[in-house]
Formats: C-alpha cells, structure tokens, sequence
C-alpha cells in the first residue's frame, strides 16, 4: 500500500482551492479599506421591502466576497463528498477521514434540515438558525458531539494499539500489514492519532457540559438568594466566590488534583457537598411552587427525593474508598477517583463566575414590577427566586451555558497538558497534546492534531454563544 | 461658517415619508408628511407613542440610523433641501443651524467630560471660536438659562447636577450658536411638575429671546397650549389634522383629535356625571394599518366602502389659517354635537372607614456614601406623621412629586417594609408592624396593588391565566384547578379582556391590556383596598381612559377603597373623592377634591395646581413658577419642607418657617393644612384655575 | 476613598491570609509530610520511624501553629536531634539563645526549596525578574493590539471590519495557549512546515532575550488575551456607540472622528480596563503553560516544578507571590475603575 496524500486523486482542485482562497482573502480586505472611504454605503430599498446593497468598488467586492465565498464552500464540500463516494484511499486522507465520518455527516444533514423547517415552533433554538455565525458554530458543536457519539464506528484502530514501525510517522502512513493506514499518522508511541483524537472527543463530551450544568446548579443555588437577600449572606457568599476567584487556577489545579489529596478523601467530600445541590435545587423548585396544593406537592417531592436520592448515593459511594455504603447490588454506578476529583474542581472554578453573573442578573430583576406584584401578594422568597426571577434571566444564562462548556474544555485540557487527574495514556486532548510535544518541532501531527480539534470546538462554542446573543437580543 | 440670509419659512416639509427597513419588510414611520414652520413660530407635534412624531424630528436631523431611510417628499430647511446633503453639509447645519433636545437629559450629556467642555465645543466647532472666548459664550447662556453659580456648573460633571438642572444644560448647550431651529422632543417627560413648568417657562422665554423657531415634540395637549403657536396631531404615521392653536383645540375638523380632547380629563369632567369617552379599538401596528384612513376602524363617525376605499389627502378647512385635516367627511360631521354620554353614574355611598393611619413614620438608615460604604449613617425620614382614614368605596389620591415618600407609604401599607412607628389599622387589626409573611391570607389578598409600568407588571415568561391563576392559588381560591381556571376567566371578563388571552403571553399584549391584566390579578382575591401606584401615566392618552373608566368600574362594583397615587392632578380631580397632597414625607394638605382645588390652598398645592398643563383654550391659571429643585429627602430643609421654595415664606413673621415644623391647622369639614400662615393669608389667596365663562 | 481603599486593604488581606492558610493546609496534608520524611530518610521506612521524624521537626503540631510559625506570628519550634539543637529557626547545632525567636514569610525567612537547594526567597526573585521581563512585552504587545481592534470593531457596529475584527477575536479567545502555542512552533518552527522562522525554545531567551527566541512565547500568552480584551473593548465600544450623549454629540455637528476620540473613547475605555487588571490571574495561568512549552524556567515554571516534586516550601512562596500578584491587581482596577470613572469618583 501508497502513503497517502492530503487529496489523492483530487488533487487537480488543490490550485483552483489556493486561487479562490486568496482571491477571497483579497476581496475582503478590499471591502474593508473601501469600507473606510465609501461616503455613505448607500442601501436601496426594493419594492418588495427588503434592503440591497448598491454598485461601485463596495458593492463589487461584497459580491466577489459573497460569491468566492460560495465557491470556497463548493470546493470543500467536493473534497467531502467525493471522499464519501470513492473508494477508501483514493481520495487521499481528507477523503478517508470523511469517509470514516459518515455516520455524522449523515445526523447533521438530518438535524439541520429537521431544525431549519421547524425553526418557527423551536423558540430561542430556532431563531439560531437566522444567523450564520450561530448556525456555523452549531454546526461545528454537533459535529463534535455527534463524533463523541459514533466514535466507536468512526475509529480506525485501538486507541491504545502501538505499532513500533510507525511511531512519528507521517499522516497518510500505510499499515505495514496493508489493511489500512494510519490516517493522521502515528504518535511517539505508534499509536494512530486520528483514532484517539476521536475518542478524546468523547471524554470532553461527556465531562465538560454535565460538569458546567453542575457549576451552574451550585452558582444559581447560591447566586440567587445572595442577590435577593442582599445584605450579610450576600457579603459572605461574594467573599468566598472572589477567594475562589483571586486563586491562580493552575495552582488550585496542582493542589487538588493529586493522588495524596485522592487519598485522603477530600474530593469525595467535596463531591458530597457539590452533588447535593441538583438535588436541593429540585426540592425548592417544586416546593415553592406547589406548597399550595400539599398533595401534589408531596407525590413530586417523594419522586425527586427517591430518585434524585439514588443517583446521588451511587454518585458519590464508591466501594473501597473513604465513603462507601451503599451496597453493591443497588450501587448504580461508580465513578473512578480520578475522573471525580477532575469533574470536582472544574465545577469547583467555574461556579464562582456562575455565581457572580446570577447574582447580577438577579439584582437587576428583583426590582422589576413582577417581582413586587409577587411579593405584595405574599409569595415566599423561594418561589419569587425561582419561578419569578430565574425564567426571565435564562437569556444571559443560556448564552453564558454555551462560553462555559467552552472554558471548561480549556480547562480540562489545561489538566491533561499538565498530566493532572486522567491517566497518561488516556486519548484526551490535553494528555495528547502533552506527550506530543516533547518533539514538537521533528513531528508536530501528534501535538496539533488534537489541538485543532479542540480550538474547532471550543471556537463552535463561542460562535454558538455569540449567534445566540445577537438573536436573544432581538426581541 | 455661512449662515444665509432667507426670508421665507425655517423649515418647509413636504410630503415626507420614512421607513425602516428590517429584514423581514419594509416598515413605513411616517407618510407624506407636510408642515411648515414660519420664523420665529414655534409648532407643536402631537400624538401617542408610535405615531412617527420623534422619526419627523430625527428625519429632519438626517439622523434616522442604518435601517431609516428617507423613502419620500422633501425637507427644506431655509430654503435648502436637507435630504440631498452631504455628510459635510448637514454636519455644518446640526448643532448650529438646528439644534436638538431629548427627552432623557442625564442620557443626552456625556458622563465623562466637564459640562464647560461640552457647551465650549459647539461655538469651537462651528464657528471656530477660540478657547477663551467659548468660556465667555458658555458662562453667558448658562446664566441665561437661569442655573445658579454658572462658573462651578462649567466645572461639574453631569452627574452632579439634578434632572431639571441637567435638562437646563441641554437647552444651554442647544442655545450656544443662537439656531433658527430648536428641535424639543418630548423635553420635560422625565421631569417633575413643578420644575418641568419651569423648564417650559424658559423655553418659551428663551425663544422669544433668541427669535428661534421650535418644533415642540410632545404626547401633552396641555403643554403644547401652554408652548406653541400651531400644532400638528399625528396619528399612525401621518399628520391628520394642522392648524393654530386656536382653531385646532376649539373647533377641531378631525374625530381622532376630537376623541382625543374628550378622552382626557379636563377641568368640569366628572367621573359620574360627565365620564370620559374613551376611544375603542387599539392602535394599529405599523405594518397592520387599515386601507383608508387609518384612524378608520375606532372612528365613530366611520362609513364602509367610503373611508377605506381610497388614500385620504389633507384638505383645507376653509375659512381658517392654514388649517387643514386628513378627514372626508369633516364638512358633514355635525362638531358641535355634545358626546353621548354613558349612562350617569350614581355617585358610590361612602361606607365605613377601613383603613386608618395614625401618625405613621417610616425611616430608613442609609450609609451616607453608599459606594464607599461604612462610616456615618444618615436617617432619611420618608414618612412623617401621616394620619388620614379611608372609608369603603371611597377612592383617596395621594399627590406629590419624586422623593415626596408616596412609594414608601404604599410599601408600608403593603407589608414590605414596617412601620418605624404609629399605627396602621385595618378594620379592627394593627399591620403596621406585621410584614407581609407574617399576614394572613385574608389580609393580603384584602390589599393589593396596581403597578405602574404595564410593561413590567407582567412576568415575561409566565402566561397571562397562569399569572392570574397563581394569585388565586395563593390566595387560597377555588378548591380544583379546574374551579381556579374558571375564576381566572371571569377576571378576565371582569376587565373586558377576550378568554383567548389566557393562553397568551405577555409580549404578545399592548401596555393598556397588560395593565388590565395587572387589575385582574390584583382583584383576583376579592380586594377590599386596592393601592393603584400611577396605573395609567405609562400609557397613551387614549388608553388612560379606558383604564381608568375600567378600575371605577370594578371599585363601584366591590365597593373597593381605592388609594389612588398620582402625579397628575387632572386625573385626580376627575375621579378621586378626597385627596392627599404630599411633600418630602409630610402630608401638607388634605381634604376633599373640591376642597384641595379651591383656595385656600397649602402653598405647595396652589404651585403644584399652576404647573400642571391643561388642554382646554377656557382655562386661565395663574403663573406660579418655584424656584430652584425638590431637596432630596436625605438632607431636608430644617422647619417646613417646603420654606426653600415657599412663595408666601415672607407673609409669615420672624423664622418661623425655617426652625419649626408647621402644626396641622383644620380648616373645617375635614379640611386641613400644615402651614403656618395666617387665616387672613389664607383668606387672601386666589383660585389658580379659572374656566372663562363659555 | 481613603476609607474606601482602607476597606478594600482590609479585604485583601484577609483574602491573603485565607488563600494562603488553603494553600499550607493543602500541602501540609498527611501525605505529603509522608513523603518529605521519606525523601529525607528513604522510601522505606516504616509509619512509627515516619511520624517520630515528624515529631522531631515539628510538622506533627496543630495545623494552626504551624501556619503561624510559618507566617512568622508564632515563634518558631525547638527541639533537639541526637543532643544537637534543631528549630525552625535555628542553624543546627547553633545556639539555641542567639536564634531569633520568629521566622516566618514576615520576617523575609521562606524556607528552603528541597529541588533547588536554595532558599525559596533567592527562587523565587530571579524567577519573577524573568517573567517579568516576558510580561512586560507581553502587554507592549497586548494591550495596544486588543484595544485597537476593540475600538474599530465597535466603532461601527455590523460593518464588514467589525465582522472580520470579531471573528479573529472570537477565535484568538477559543486558544488557549497550549493550543495556540503547539501550533505557532508548529509553523513557524518545526521541520515539517520548514519556516523556521523563530526558535521553538526559549532557554536561551533567559540569558538573552531576542525576536527569534521570544517572540513566539510573548505571541502565544499575548494571544488569548487579544482576543478577550478586543471583545470586552467592542462590547463596550458598540454600547456607548448607541448611547444618547453620542447622538447629541453628532447632532451638535462634531465630526464622526471626534465623536469616537473626543465623546466615546473615555467612556468605552473604563470596562477593558477592568478586565485587563482581572486578566491577570488567567495571564498567570497562561505565563505557566508558556513556560512550560517553551521551557522558559521563568517563576510559572518554577510553580509546576515545586507542585511536581512536593516542594513545600517553594510551592507555599508560589502560592503568596501569585495570591499577591492577583489581589494587588483587583486593587488596581478598583482603584483605577473609580478614577477613570467621573461618575463615581465625585459622589
């Protein structure tokens, strides 16, 4: 078998890609200088109401911009899809990895096409699809969960199979015993970077949303009545926060997410403490609301108390460790020490900011006419925090939800670059991205691989959020 | 800098039309728009909130942002065509030739540059003026606008100064290059009564002064009396009806200025005998305009297959300066046909009293330098010794301006906050001291309130039946959901809303329904005192109406008492039976409608009386303008509150006024007046308002 | 405001003190005595021989003491070793009279590093001048960047510039600097691109620092904040764009360059500003990646050295040089936040 090139047999586009990329980028920069000179870019209205933009040296290369853009697209997608369509290899490694990524390919078709036409009845989610930036980041997004959720499909080789003729070797490297290639190379190890590149997405995946909703759970619990209340509570809980803030995070990193502090059991308890609040926070939610009908109140409580109860209990019980009690049989699952004491302390660093926003929001509100209609009609405070205040704040929230997944990326990637919390061998981007440097300048594939991956996703976050911004600012 | 001499009109609009432009459609503010303003004139522009009066001032500006577009007829400013100058062009004429005052002042002056920079720029600019001679110019027309120590203002920041003071600089800095045209979009709405009369007496003053033309931009008939020679009423993006002053109030040619003039309060209205008429309908949205004429489907004299069949002009009245309406049928409309009156009411017996006060005090401990925290703590007294009864049925209004402690009276009466002292007494239990978690169902659901702002009332993210189904959850109605689903229906019923809004949600609602809404919830427990904090100063004058007529209506029917907190005394003369004037805490006067408007007054009152616009050409009010600004209720005036600003302070021998606080003086039947004046004084005093003679 | 920055003193220090008892609290784990006894005496010593050296130098005391003694509020322990006198501050076999009664991080004494073999004082100066020397061009590089692109972004809003700004500032904050880092000496250093451009170390940049060997790592920390400062900036800069005293400046007829200059660049200035002093804890985070990639043994590298190797005494100086750092930075934006801004400073 051939080494494989970027393109293979596509290569006749790769001059016609080079030409409409630089074409574009001129294009821009030439909007943008005329942009400058332009006296005022005249904008005509056509009879049937929309607004088109007019002729000259501006309006020239926003159509170039538009059209070279489109073209750019077009070649992209011609890559893809012919990577789909012809046989494995021949379209070269772009070809292959798309090949390999049809089973997400398929679902994002199958998503946007679901969401575009149904995007009137999807409130918030659908006004998404009005903007590009939003859709773009969207796209990249649920490109990543959906790898996550095929990757055992997608994956090429064992995510820890070593094979000693291809360490470092160049993307495009043929198996030696001829069944395939190693598509983005191989690792210090001889281990295949593109497999473990898709399997790290699913440890990201998989951490850093549940790990951000539990930051936002505790920063809400506590952002709320701090701001309601005011006073010595808010004093209190805003002296902590900005303790936990004015902490340098790789030090709190280096300190909490060691085998001596797993030892002592520290992170469990801070585990009992942390996973807790989901819990509490479902009591108050259906207390405050239904304490007026006892019954019904009841029944929903008793449900959340059982259930939430045990989810909880198997969370935090781990046989062999400092908190063990639940008995094996309804042990629901374990989570191993190393996993916990990471999850911890990144929704430990991230709840203090959650707070600090909550707590903004919540002062703004509280002095709103609704908030004093419910109160002047004696509602407890619970209920006004929650059912009053915290709706009508979801907005910034929701926008915030979206840069935090992105941040918690970054940290935990932060943890794996350090070598902190997962093990060595793991295929998160950070461990990655951590062994691959060391030759950093011989064999760079290893360390950059899992570098774009996470920069695509943590960009498609913030490209999400900024796209929701913009729309939940409209109305 | 070329200022050309021309001697034809300042500003000559014709046919003008705006849209803004979205990316759905295209959405059309103003259409064909024609006025004229001569030198020297000074034109009104009026209307509700929406009816495109802000976009003609801005238009005129050039100033319509990235979606506002000129789509239509022409602006010409002395002859010149502002809509085809350049960029260069129209920067010469802003700020020197045309001058522009907003409604929010604190918001139009630049929080961080010196209030001298920023009025010695606009000579430096435009005239190229230098340094020195821009602070002469600065120093000149600060003093002009009456502001007191003009060099420390030149050295202030913006905030420092109070909202009048503020609103001053901005006419100041308006003024700096003596403009032919002044540009005054809605200038005093941000601002108390009393200072906004003042601000208005300089703006007249000024004008005349200066010999510049204004374009007064205003939703206040009675200001626009008060301010301009001519007038133009808008309504939905068009100028329906223009004329003079004169002719326009008294012998109107258009039934929306017609329903207009009655569906507000003026002087002889009277909620039972002479009820306002309020108009129907609601006001269309800019892209659901009916064919026709667009005041159309809520017009009384309205003919099918006529009105809507074809665009309508402005035509002459003949006979009139340069009166014109945008009607068919004004020549065979009979104007002078007195309104159909509803049925009269019969003026509501006064039950027993269920709410009395007596010698209530409220004050709160603030930190007298709220960011850098710590340190002295000062007492703000928001109420003094208030006591007054309310009896059942009986609607009381509670007048005073910012700062007078009527918010802080309603919080204590509503349980969020307690009395500091005295005694609240409702029906036989004292509350004063009880916060609301501490009350009983009953007594909460006995008392509720209605909020000001329609458009913060409502819970954005509930639905309206939901909302009003909570209130009845917790005031313990209906045993089932299913009882509490058909109770908040025939709320909804009760305010004459459609059943079809208990699923909709509140943005989906206009500022009018959002507030009935607000009247269902606050009556959903069988309210006995309702508390209605300015429930209808947020919205257009011919919604108020409607609201008002509505909450009558509901008291009449529970024999609710209804505490009715207001600025506007119109509104207050119109439906209240007694009423409580108050000043920085203290209630100054009080005792029944006819009483407080008729002299004697309390000082404060006869000024509060004179300041307030009235629509009506008949009405002749005396000319009381107060000096200086209401002091802040954290550093009151030592002896009466109100001696800083008293014009009668010298009637009253020795310092009396300045080290004691004034008795409560009764004046009979329940008449009294905490002043210290004598009864020969009182017996001197003139009534402010006299309706000439028709 | 002598109050007010009484007051914010008082804070911080009682955040300092917090942080830093965290800190000793964390370190000074059971565990982690364990193992400084058995990199003393060797890893196989039994429990008793353990918690007897333990006893011996003092660690088997309350916890508070110790965070005393090390504070230098709590006189330093005594005791004797084989008959000779030992003590916190006491040479061994010096006499015990002579030695001073305190020692702590106060009187300037902060233990001796076991990694280095040094005292952590001596450390952790040279360690700081290094990285201030790469902080300082990473904001020459930083802040005039970030701004600039910030204002004309924001200057008009929905423009094509501001969206070409936007992107490149959305992007530069979704790097973190081991991304961006791995990337830039992947271009612009490795074979495999071939440019060559820079070096991908920086060792030789502590000695002597030039644009081959230092531009890459100021590059990589600066970036990220690029990014989130121009955003800050934009967000700002869009916000006063919109607001009222704007319109009445350009209706007063003053130019569209001195509406930005004059009217919008003071007021769209007092926000970044405040992030940038509260970028410093995150620059941290970023200076200590930076080190760590480009092998710049600056004061970043110093902390992962001290946590790698359970050096107490070197990780507990990190600690209070970095909780300083950020606490004297929070004071600079408060401080800076009421000058900048009129509103509050005269009130």
């Amino acid at each position: 078998m051939d080494m494989l090139t970027w393109t293979g047999a596509l290569s006749a586009l790769n001059p016609v890609l080079m030409i409409a990329a630089g074409l574009l980028l001129i294009a821009v920069v030439l909007q943008i200088l005329t942009s400058f000179f332009a006296a005022d870019p005249g904008i005509t209205a056509n009879p049937d109401g929309t607004v088109a933009a007019q002729g000259g040296i501006y309006g020239l290369a926003e159509r170039a911009v538009r059209w070279l853009f489109i073209a750019l697209v077009v070649i992209c997608l011609a890559y893809l899809v012919a990577g789909i369509v012809m046989p494995m290899g021949k379209a070269g490694i772009v070809g292959a990895i798309s090949k390999r990524l049809l089973p997400v390919w398929i679902a994002l078709i199958v998503l946007f096409v679901l969401s575009f036409n149904f995007r009137r009845k999807l409130g918030l989610y659908g006004k998404l699809f009005d903007s590009t930036i939003g859709m773009i980041g969207f796209g990249m997004v649920m490109f990543w969960v959906f790898t996550a959720l095929f990757s055992n499909q997608i994956i090429t080789s064992g995510v820890l199979d070593q094979i000693a003729q291809l360490k470092n070797k160049a993307p495009g490297s043929p198996l030696p015993d001829g069944t395939g290639w190693y598509l983005l190379g191989g690792d210090h190890l001889g281990r295949d970077v593109f497999s473990r590149m898709i399997k790290g997405s699913l440890i990201v995946i998989e951490i850093a949303p549940l790990a951000t909703l539990f930051a936002f759970m505790v920063g809400i619990t506590l952002g709320l009545p701090a701001g309601y209340y005011g006073g010595r509570l808010d004093a209190v809980l805003s002296f902590l926060a900005n303790l936990i803030l004015a902490f340098p995070v790789i030090l709190l990193f280096y300190l909490l997410v060691t085998p001596e502090i797993v030892t002592t059991g520290l992170p469990q308890f801070m585990a009992v403490v942390l996973f807790l609040f989901p819990l509490i926070f479902m009591i108050v939610l259906l207390n405050s609301r239904y304490y007026v009908q006892p019954t019904r109140r009841n029944i929903m409580i008793a449900a959340v108390v059982i259930l939430g109860g045990w989810l909880y209990l198997s969370l935090i019980s781990t046989p062999d460790t400092r908190i063990s009690f639940l008995p094996k049989a309804i042990d629901l699952f374990n989570v191993p020490a190393n996993i916990l004491i990471v999850f911890v302390s990144v929704v430990f660093v991230n709840s203090p900011t959650v707070f600090r926003i909550v707590r903004g929001i919540t002062l703004d509100i509280k002095t709103r006419d609704y908030v004093s209609a419910a109160q002047t009609r004696g509602e407890r405070p619970w209920y006004i925090m929650l059912w009053e205040i915290l709706p009508n704040a979801r907005g910034p929230l929701i926008v915030d939800f979206c840069l935090r997944i992105g941040y918690t990326t970054i940290l935990l990637g932060t943890l794996g670059f350090f070598g902190l919390g997962l093990s060595p061998e793991s295929p998160d981007w950070g461990s990655t991205i951590n062994a691959g440097r060391k030759l950093l300048t011989i064999a760079p594939h290893p360390a950059i691989v899992p570098a774009l991956a996470l920069l695509s996703l943590v960009l498609g976050l913030n490209l999400l959020a900024d796209g929701l911004r913009e729309e939940s600012l409209k109305d | 800098m070329t200022k050309w001499d021309y001697d034809g009109p300042i500003l000559e609009i014709d046919n003008l039309s705006i849209s803004f432009f979205t990316r759905l459609r295209e959405i059309p503010a103003v259409m064909d728009f024609s006025c004229t303003v001569q030198p020297g004139e000074a034109m009104g522009l009026v209307g509700e909130s929406g009816c495109g009066k802000s976009t003609v001032a801005l238009g005129v500006m050039r100033d319509l942002g990235k979606n506002g577009r000129i789509v239509g007829g022409s602006i010409k400013f002395k002859g010149r065509d502002l809509t085809t100058m350049t960029e260069e062009e129209l920067r010469e004429i802003r700020g020197s030739q045309i001058a522009m005052i907003y409604q929010e002042p604190m918001a139009s002056l630049n929080p961080a540059m010196k209030i001298g920079q920023q009025l010695m720029e606009v000579p430096m600019i435009h005239e190229g003026v230098s340094k020195a001679e821009a602070y002469k110019r600065a120093l000149e027309v600060v003093t002009d606008v009456r502001l007191p120590d003009p060099e420390r203002m030149l050295k202030s920041y913006p905030h420092q100064l109070s909202g009048g003071q503020q609103q001053r600089i901005v006419i100041a800095m308006a003024l700096m290059t003596k403009p032919a045209l002044l540009i005054l979009d809605e200038p005093t709405t941000a601002l108390d009564v009393t200072v906004e009369a003042a601000v208005v007496d300089l703006v007249k003053d000024l004008g005349k002064k200066y010999g510049t033309s204004m374009l007064f931009i205003s939703h206040n008939l009675g200001l626009v009396l008060e301010t301009c020679n001519r007038l133009c009423v808008m309504y939905s993006g068009e100028a329906v009806e223009t004329g003079s002053i004169k002719d326009v109030f008294d012998k109107m040619r258009h039934p929306y200025t017609q329903a207009l003039f009655r569906s507000i309060p003026l002087p002889g209205a009277d909620k039972n005998s002479r009820p306002l008429v309020a108009i129907p309908g609601n006001f269309p949205l800019p892209h659901e305009r009916p064919p026709g004429c667009n005041f159309g489907p809520r017009c009384d004299y309205f003919e099918a297959g006529r009105c809507d069949a074809q665009e309508i002009t402005m035509a002459p009245v003949e006979g009139q300066d340069r009166h014109d309406t945008r009607c068919l049928k004004f020549t065979e409309i009979d104007w002078n046909a007195p309104p159909e009156v509803a049925a009269k009411q019969e003026k509501t017996a006064v039950g027993e009293v269920v709410l009395r006060m007596e010698d209530l005090r409220k004050y709160y401990e603030v930190s007298a330098n709220a960011l850098f925290g710590g340190g002295d703590t000062k007492v703000v007294k928001a109420n003094e010794t208030l006591s007054f009864e309310a009896r059942e049925g009986e609607t009381l209004a509670i007048v005073g301006e910012s700062g007078c402690g009527k918010s802080t009276f309603a919080k204590v009466l509503m349980g969020l906050e307690t009395a500091t002292a005295g005694t609240i007494m409702l029906y036989d239990n004292e509350i004063q001291s009880t916060p609301i978690e501490s009350r009983n169902t009953e007594t909460v659901s006995g008392v509720q309130m209605v909020f000001q702002n329609p458009f913060d009332t409502l819970n954005p993210s509930m639905t309206v039946g939901r909302q009003i189904i909570r209130a009845l959850e917790i005031f313990g109605e209906g045993k089932t959901d299913a009882d509490r689903r058909e109770r908040m229906l025939e709320l909804l019923d009760l305010v004459k809303l459609p059943r079809a809004f208990a699923d909709r949600m509140p943005r989906q609602l206009s500022g009018g329904q959002k507030q009935r809404v607000g009247i269902a919830r606050a009556f959903a427990g069988g309210a006995k005192i309702v508390v209605a904090d300015e429930p209808v100063s947020a919205l257009d004058v011919s919604v108020q109406a409607a609201v008002t007529d509505l909450l009558m209506e509901i008291q009449r029917k529970n024999k609710t008492t209804l505490l009715f907190i207001s600025h506007d005394l119109s509104i207050v003369r119109y439906l209240s039976d007694r009423v409580m004037v108050m000043y920085l805490g203290h209630v100054v006067e009080l005792g029944t409608t006819d009483q407080v408007f008729a002299p004697p007054y309390h000082p404060y009152t006869e000024a509060l009386l004179s300041a307030v616009p009235i629509a009506d050409t008949r009405v002749k009010k005396k000319h009381i303008v107060l000096e200086g600004e209401i002091p802040s209720a954290m550093n009151p005036p030592p002896g009466c509150p109100f001696q800083t600003r008293c014009r009668w302070k010298s009637k009253v021998p020795g310092n009396l006024c300045e080290t004691e606080v004034p008795p409560v003086r009764r004046l009979g039947n329940g008449h009294q007046v905490k002043c210290h004046l004598s009864d020969a004084d009182f017996a001197s005093m003139e009534p402010v308002i006299e309706v000439a003679a028709e | 405001m002598l109050k007010f920055l009484l007051r914010r003193l008082v804070t911080m220090i009682l955040t300092a003190l917090c942080l830093t008892f965290i800190v000793f609290y964390l370190t000074n784990l059971p565990p982690n005595l364990e193992k400084v006894a058995k990199s003393e005496l060797g890893a196989r010593i039994s429990d008793a021989e353990v918690a007897s050296w333990l006893d011996k130098y003092g660690y088997s005391r309350p916890l508070l003491v110790r965070y005393g003694e090390w504070l230098g509020v709590a006189p330093g322990w005594t005791g004797s070793d084989q008959g000779v006198s030992i003590g916190r501050c006491v040479k061994r076999g010096a006499d015990l009279e002579s030695a001073p009664k305190y020692c702590g991080v106060l009187q300037g004494s902060w233990g001796f590093s076991t990694v280095f073999k040094d005292n952590v004082g001596a450390i952790i100066s040279t360690r700081l001048t290094l990285t201030g020397i790469l902080m300082f061009w990473v904001m020459v590089l930083m802040v005039p960047t970030a701004l600039l692109i910030g204002i004309l972004a924001g200057m008009r809003e929905g423009s094509k510039l501001d969206r070409s700004l936007s992107t490149f500032s959305i992007a530069t904050s979704a790097t973190p600097e081991y991304v961006s880092g791995v990337i830039l000496i992947a271009v612009f250093a490795s074979s495999m691109v071939g440019l060559k451009w820079f070096k991908g170390t920086a060792t030789s940049a502590m000695d002597a620092p030039n644009f081959e060997n230092f531009f890459l790592p100021v590059l990589t920390v600066a970036l990220y904040g690029i990014g989130y400062i121009a955003r800050m900036t934009r967000a700002s800069m869009t916000e006063v764009m919109t607001a009222q005293y704007i319109r009445t400046a350009r209706l007063k007829g003053v130019s569209f360059r001195n509406v930005v200059m004059k009217h919008a660049l003071r007021n769209a200035l007092i926000a970044p500003f405040t992030v940038i002093m509260l970028q410093f804890p995150w620059l941290l985070n970023g200076v200590v990646i930076t080190e760590t990639l480009f092998n710049y043994k600056g004061f970043g590298w110093t902390l992962v050295q001290a946590a790698g190797n359970n050096d107490i005494q070197l990780l507990l100086g990190c600690s209070v040089v970095a909780v300083i750092v950020v606490l004297v930075t929070q004071l600079i934006s408060d401080v800076g936040y009421v000058f900048l801004n009129p509103r509050i400073r005269i009130s």
